[in-house]
């Protein structure tokens, strides 16, 4: 049955009322040229049942995480995702709302931001959180921008083992803004040389960045790093994996003024890289910079409890000219669902979840070591990523690796530390002992055939 | 009305000049048409200003000001306790709400601003 809102009818009704012989009449301005004369090229119209099945077959063609087996990682990972986590974020009263424009009336969504910027704060040891971001990158840009505001300095130090994507995005934040971005090296323990940040410490730095654990997934020495920014005008920004929190120092205990991160591995599937969701938290000291808007609990005048937005959107309504932040939204459904996951958890659960992943990339390390031709090129600790150095480029270990139905990892390649046979493997607490052996066994096989030729 | 033993700016500043350091604030009637303040966000004690630059903002529950400083020097004090009570420039906009206060280059620079009589004709106006 078509949907038209207008009978023939209705339209010679409207026609009469304006005075036009024809609907075509309407468009006698556009040249004859520049007009249509045949039909669009279009298929025919399909049924429901067509449309449905036509999508259905072209769904089919992606070969997803339940059908293969993912060791990718580099910011998005594949984690377990408990039912109740989609079952709840399904009430309509949360996925059909759109954010809040008159918000103390959604008293429901406002709590659950509240309990996730407390969530936020608890995992960073830091004052305040916002009700998020749109992802770690953008999180990271946000970061950096409040910290030259803050110190009101132009320079920003990144470190080289950045997540490469988020270096990109921090670049393309700070074009135009006037901010000279450098980057601090990589000792060949894979982590930020502590000697070679301190060399780069001048009085025009207003933000140094570390990302730990980092895009290499190792534990980046962060007390050390700390202690040369501190002391100085600069603020050190820590972009951290939240679910490593559990197990590692937080922001706060190093120093970190400002903590991002990304929060997809709390119950968001990996979805051809999107949506995501990004968390900032700051010191008190900070909070009247934090993009976005924050919200409270406070009491009415009867005395029951309550949530207020306590800090709206500024940038949209009285500081408008002053924005250093054009965030107007936030993630709310993935915060909820990441609020969710944690709350389903609780504080034991998260310890044990960061244990599972220090377990199995623990037996990803016994696993493969003692493999002919492999190396191991970083010694330093890692939560829950590995490097690997192959005999050959990584690329064609990932195309042998596909064609077993494993996701093998990330090509390393392109990334400046290291080489391009290095290999970035993930396991989350999704991958099975059994799933960590047969990736071993793929690379010994790997590794014969290069023997061989 | 105003107190006599300062000047004003147009942007409803005032400016008390005492022994070559000038202390810096808003006026009542600044205050009362911002309404509640709720943050300021001051210059840094060392900062070199410069007269009519823009050196912080007075923010309250409706709107935001630039924070314009009347004179050229360095500044050498901060009200510490505008942090933590804001609503002072609201209460005591000519004493206990002051600003900051600027070492000035040149004291020259005073002539220029209103006396209490000249800005009264501005409010008056």
């Amino acid at each position: 049955m078509p949907y038209v809102p207008h009978t023939p009818e209705d339209i010679q009704d409207m026609l009469k009322v304006i005075g036009a012989e024809s609907v075509d009449d309407l468009f006698s301005d556009l040249p004859d040229n520049v007009r249509l004369k045949e039909p669009l090229n279009l298929p025919d119209g399909l049924c429901e049942e067509e449309v449905l099945r036509y999508f259905m077959q072209a769904a089919g063609k992606n070969h997803g995480q339940n059908e293969l087996t993912s060791f990718l990682g580099g910011g998005v990972y594949d984690c377990s995702i408990p039912a109740a986590v989609d079952a709840i974020i399904s009430r309509s009263e949360f996925l059909t709302a759109y954010t809040p424009y008159q918000p103390e009336v959604s008293q429901g969504t406002l709590q659950a931001i509240y309990e996730w910027q407390t969530f936020v704060c608890r995992l960073t040891g830091l004052d305040v959180s916002n009700a998020s971001m749109y992802d770690g990158a953008t999180a990271l840009g946000e970061a950096v921008l409040m910290a030259l505001a803050a110190s009101r300095k132009k320079t920003v130090i990144l470190p080289e083992t950045l997540n490469p994507r988020y270096r990109r995005v921090v670049a393309t934040m700070m074009r135009g803004m006037g901010v000279k971005v450098l980057v601090a090296p990589a000792g060949q323990s894979g982590t930020t040389d502590p000697d070679g940040l301190k060399k780069m410490m001048t009085d025009d730095i207003g933000c140094v960045v570390v990302q730990n654990p980092n895009y290499l997934g190792l534990v980046e020495q962060v007390d050390a790093l700390s202690q040369i920014t501190s002391g100085t005008k600069a603020i050190l920004v820590a972009a951290v994996n939240p679910v490593s929190l559990s197990v590692l120092k937080s922001p706060a205990e190093y120093g970190a003024e400002i903590a991002v991160g990304e929060a997809q591995p709390f119950g968001i599937p990996c979805s051809w890289g999107g949506p995501l969701l990004g968390f900032i938290a700051c010191t008190d000291k900070l909070k009247r910079r934090i993009p976005g808007r924050v919200v409270g609990a406070t009491t009415d005048n009867r005395g029951n409890s309550g949530y207020v937005l306590t800090l709206q959107t500024r940038e949209q309504h009285i500081r408008r000219e002053k924005a250093t932040s054009n965030i107007c939204s936030n993630q709310g459904l993935n915060a909820l669902r990441a609020t969710v996951f944690m709350s389903m958890l609780g504080a034991e659960g998260l310890q044990e979840l960061g244990e599972a992943n220090l377990i199995r990339v623990t037996a990803l390390r016994r696993a493969v070591e003692g493999i002919d031709g492999l190396e191991l090129p970083y010694d330093g600790p890692v939560f829950n990523e590995l490097v690997l150095r192959l005999q050959r480029p990584a690329a064609e270990f990932i195309k042998f690796a596909r064609s077993h139905g494993v996701l093998g990892g990330i090509d390393l390649e392109k990334f400046p530390v290291g080489t391009a046979n290095d290999l970035l493997v993930a396991v989350t607490e999704k991958r099975t002992a059994w799933e960590i052996e047969n990736l071993a066994q793929l690379l010994k096989t790997f590794h014969c055939e290069a023997e061989v030729k | 009305m105003v107190p006599n033993d300062r000047k004003y700016t147009k942007e409803h500043e005032w400016v008390l000049l005492e022994d070559g350091v000038a202390t810096i604030g808003v006026t009542d009637f600044a205050a009362s048409e911002l309404g509640d303040i709720v943050f300021v966000e001051m210059p840094e004690v060392g900062d070199e200003v410069n007269i009519e630059e823009t050196v912080g903002s007075i923010e309250s529950v409706k709107a935001v000001e630039d924070l314009f400083v009347p004179v050229t020097g360095e500044v050498v004090e901060i009200n510490e306790d505008i942090d933590a009570t804001p609503e002072l420039v609201n209460s005591e906009p000519f004493d206990g709400g002051w600003l900051f206060k600027v070492k000035m280059n040149d004291e020259a620079e005073m002539d220029k601003l209103m006396d209490a009589a000249a800005y009264g004709e501005i409010l008056g106006g």
